[in-house]
């Protein structure tokens, strides 16, 4: 099993047309992942890549059965379609677009809110790598074979620094159940509480790598909720031990901006909560493999 | 993207606060002229920075005449101003803001953030003013009042009342206050701002309620909507790597260690940095190429790292995901050729086409240290400025 994403899950791209979304489309498709169609406003009826055009997230729902979509959708244009997706009955988004502005995911946030929690879409990202389940599907732009099959979850900010795990872990024989990128903004859809509630409850998922960094209070939430509902073992690195206060480093949310956001506030509010924490990037795949 | 004190009251007047007569100066001569255009009989010059505490800095000058106010404005004209938040090298004083005095009945603190915990705008007020809210939050912290504004109808007048009478404002002046409040909620809004902070905020003597200072923050995401926001940037307050960086669309933090660091992906780069301080030396920046790490944009990256004069070594750690890591191999190769630089190179491919990748280093016949792992990388690049990782200030010739 794994978590949100399997090899039958019904995928649709909005922005499909594009460029990056036809390249990343083609990825996912011979990944194996189970893509029904994509939407791009005003081109509906065309056939892309094999698969149907629709105008609007409603018609690739109803026609197509889509219940998940990724959106590549640019900036000024990407939380309009967030909510188009949450409207049409999309139950999970991933959102790859880089560049989102605050106000407009705050209003995103809240737009979801108008829905009940079991019929609420679960978000992923924005500006994030996406998601995958190796051998069965990706729903992202990471370079699906350094994941092995296997039994870790993995949940983290960062793109690059996840596929750094992934090949330690595949180095040591290690293989991921899910790996989900919940991205770098300051406002995001689903956070680490929420992915790891889903790993906990994941009969193939015998424990978790979290990739934190500065900023943000998510990780200090995250602790919590492993002391308080994880029984699994969970394994963490924080990101930006040399990341000076005030500085947006890279990602609009890595800022330290308030008590409790650098990374040796965070290592140790999670070390107190119980968590194995990996005090050097290089040594995440070794720290897994020691609560296995 | 931050502003100028006089740019941001700009702005809030425009909303609807009371703001101190004033005007900008960039010289001596206009400082003192501004006294006359003004009037009154005291004022305040204040140096333009990107910065708050410049009061502490020495960098807010009170004055009754206008012989004063044009030595002071002499005084603080060309010179670095030196906050706890401008870093040791401080901010250079290009611009001055000349303001009338205020007599002060009492001073407030009032601040809009973009809180992340409850995703919403919050505001944040304290009967304390003048003082930071960091100070405010730890010596007085049962005086600070927080709210937050549901974004589907914004801030309500009731709230800017509460706030304000939990201040204790007087109720004559009730009015003054929600409009006020209110007027820096629709700026935050409006100009998609990440902070608006007034502090102090305060009644007069004649029962005016004043912004005497003002910062505004802005989402550089937002920039795309937000021109006239854009306009009011000013590359002076910028460290000038940083600017360069930008202007090149590539996302760069100087730091003051002597190893040039360039990276695809922002948790990387900040691991990549880790590294290099667990293993005894100090990034001299962090760089983010990004995602689509092109031979040409390796080149750009490259030769920016190279232009810090502060630097002993490279190490670049490119992790390939949809990129191949024989084509940043041959951007990294192609770059090294062209620069020649005379320090070492330290390269970490790791990803698709790995093999290839690390072949082409090995036989290229230029001096580019080749390294498999995270941990080695950074080791052999610490090791190569030398067991005193204390940074050079001569420039290598590069």
């Amino acid at each position: 099993m794994s978590i949100l994403l399997d090899e039958k899950t019904p995928v649709i791209v909005q922005g499909f047309t594009g460029k990056i979304g036809s390249f990343h489309a083609k990825e996912m498709i011979e990944y194996g992942t189970n893509l029904v169609g994509g939407v791009t406003p005003g081109k509906g009826g065309m056939t892309h890549l094999d698969r149907p055009v629709f105008n609007t997230v409603k018609e690739a729902t109803t026609q197509a059965g889509a219940t998940t979509s990724i959106v590549f959708v640019p900036p000024p244009f990407a939380a309009d379609s967030i909510m188009e997706a949450a409207d049409g009955g999309i139950k999970t988004c991933v959102v790859i677009t880089d560049g989102i502005p605050a106000q407009d995911m705050m209003r995103v946030k809240r737009y979801l809110r108008r829905y009940k929690q079991e019929n609420r879409m679960q978000l992923i990202g924005p500006n994030c790598a996406g998601m995958i389940s190796p051998g069965k599907a990706m729903l992202g732009i990471m370079p699906g074979h350094i994941y092995n099959e296997g039994n870790v979850g993995i949940v983290g900010r960062s793109g690059t620094l996840g596929y750094e795990a992934a090949s330690q872990m595949q180095a040591l024989g290690i293989g991921v159940s899910t790996s989900v990128g919940i991205g770098g903004d300051p406002i995001n859809g689903s956070s680490f509480k929420d992915i790891l509630a889903l790993f906990e409850a994941d009969p193939a998922t015998d424990a978790v790598m979290l990739i934190g960094e500065i900023g943000g209070p998510q990780e200090a939430e995250a602790a919590e909720f492993i002391r308080d509902h994880m029984s699994k073992p969970v394994v963490a690195y924080v990101a930006g031990l040399s990341a000076p206060k005030g500085k947006k480093m890279g990602h609009a949310g890595a800022i330290i901006s308030a008590f409790g956001e650098s990374a040796s506030e965070k290592v140790e509010i999670l070390e107190e909560a119980g968590v194995n924490v990996a005090h050097r990037p290089s040594d995440m795949g070794h720290s897994i493999q020691s609560v296995l | 993207m931050d502003i100028h004190e006089y740019q941001a009251k700009e702005i809030l007047a425009g909303f609807g606060v009371n703001i101190p007569r004033g005007g900008v100066a960039y010289s001596p001569e206009q400082a003192a002229y501004r006294t006359t255009e003004i009037g009154g009989r005291g004022w305040a010059v204040k140096a333009q920075i990107h910065s708050g505490a410049r009061g502490k800095a020495g960098g807010i000058i009170l004055c009754t005449d206008a012989n004063q106010v044009q030595d002071a404005a002499a005084d603080l004209l060309g010179k670095r101003l030196v906050t706890h938040q401008t870093g040791p090298k401080g901010k250079l004083v290009h611009r001055l803001y000349v303001e009338e005095a205020s007599s002060i009945k009492s001073e407030y603190y009032l601040g809009f953030v973009l809180d992340r915990k409850s995703e919403r705008v919050m505001v944040v007020a304290s009967a304390a003013g003048g003082m930071e809210i960091e100070e405010i939050s730890q010596s007085e912290p049962d005086s600070v009042i927080r709210l937050v504004v549901e974004p589907a109808v914004g801030m309500q007048p009731f709230q800017a009342r509460e706030m304000a009478f939990g201040l204790g404002i007087d109720a004559a002046l009730m009015g003054q206050a929600t409009t006020t409040i209110l007027a820096c909620y629709r700026a935050f809004r409006d100009l998609d701002a990440t902070m608006v902070e007034i502090n102090p905020l305060v009644v007069t003597d004649d029962d005016n309620i004043v912004a005497l200072d003002a910062k505004m923050s802005f989402d550089d995401n937002a920039l795309f909507r937000r021109p006239e926001v854009s306009e009011l940037r000013d590359k002076s307050q910028e460290e000038p790597r940083e600017t360069k960086a930008t202007d090149r669309g590539l996302s760069y933090v100087g730091l003051d260690g002597n190893i040039g660091c360039m990276i695809n992906g922002a948790g990387l780069a900040m691991a990549t940095m880790d590294m290099i301080k667990h293993a005894g030396g100090e990034p001299a920046n962090f760089l983010d190429i990004g995602g689509g790490a092109t031979p040409e944009r390796v080149e750009k990256a490259f030769n920016l790292v190279l232009s810090d004069e502060g630097i002993d070594a490279i190490l670049i750690n490119i992790f390939a995901g949809i990129n191949r890591c024989d084509w940043v191999a041959e951007g990294v190769i192609e770059a090294v050729r062209k620069a020649e630089p005379d320090i070492p190179v330290i390269v970490r491919l790791s990803g698709t086409n790995v093999e290839e990748g690390r072949r082409l280093i090995r036989e290229c016949g230029l001096a580019i240290i080749s390294a498999e792992t995270l941990s080695e990388a950074a080791e052999l690049a610490v090791s190569s400025v030398g067991a005193d990782a204390t940074p050079k200030t001569a420039s290598t010739g590069a």
